[in-house]
């Protein structure tokens, strides 16, 4: 059982909540500082541990509340609904897919994935995935990362953030296409298409 | 009938809410002509799912080793 307290075990989780945090809080020292806490949060618990599985876990639990209260200290100073340059370009660049008509370009139409699930057992899969997230601007990661890896309801992400409603369906549709085409350009390239 | 700008800005928000048994229906009705939109709301429900996956890994990914 101790061996999930091992010096090179805890170095291992460390590395991987580092990886989490910052992916999330786009700030290193900010994202040290979580896994600092939440590390030192669950080895204080003096729980008993069913193996590294489980202090994982657990652990993992601990960040997902340390990261919460980085972005909720954060977001009385960050402005999310203002408009970077990168996210201009990104509604371009999704406007650019349609005719004036608001359809499909022939040929700019998302297109078939084959099956998809069985990109998610492989590793290179996940390396690709992870550039997509840290590819799109630091406020549209944001919103999505709260509504998807830390699972807030949309209404909790437009309080904890002071955006309207309607400004944080925006945000995620803005995130969660940028993430399908960067995932369909760099991992499943094949296909037919379009309407 | 919806354009397909206006079906991706749906199906996104089917992700965050429930959408109306009317809207539901536009969409359907859409799907039947649009393969691209058909394929857009797969790759939706794709994304929640390698999300999910994502922190799942991170939190268990030692099963596999151990």
């Amino acid at each position: 059982m101790n061996d999930c307290f091992a010096p090179e075990a805890l170095e291992a989780l460390r590395r991987d909540m580092l990886r989490f945090a910052s992916l999330q809080l786009r700030d290193d020292a900010a994202a040290e500082d979580a896994v600092q806490e939440a590390l030192a949060a669950a080895l204080d618990g003096k729980r008993k541990f069913e193996g590294r599985a489980a202090l994982k876990t657990w652990v993992f639990a601990i960040l997902r509340n340390k990261i919460v209260d980085a972005i909720r200290q954060r977001s009385r100073s960050v402005n999310v609904s203002s408009l970077s340059a990168e996210e201009e370009a990104m509604d371009e660049t999704f406007d650019s897919l349609f005719k004036p008509n608001a359809h499909w370009n022939p040929g700019k139409g998302p297109k078939a994935w084959g099956d998809p699930e069985a990109a998610l057992g492989q590793e290179q899969f996940w390396a690709v995935f992870e550039a997509c997230l840290k590819y799109l601007p630091a406020n549209t990661a944001r919103v999505f990362m709260m509504r998807e890896f830390l699972e807030f309801d949309t209404d909790e992400v437009c309080a904890e953030l002071k955006i309207s409603s309607s400004n944080c369906h925006v945000i995620l549709h803005r995130a969660r296409n940028g993430l399908r085409r960067c995932l369909e350009q760099n991992w499943f390239a094949a296909g037919a298409s379009s309407c | 009938m919806l354009t397909c700008k206006e079906v991706t800005h749906l199906l996104s928000e089917g992700q965050d809410r429930k959408l109306t048994v009317a809207e539901r229906v536009r969409l359907e009705m859409h799907f039947l002509v649009c393969e691209g939109c058909g394929n857009f709301r797969k790759q939706m429900d794709f994304l929640r799912a390698a999300c999910r996956r994502y922190v799942g890994e991170r939190s268990r990914d030692d099963d596999r080793n151990d």
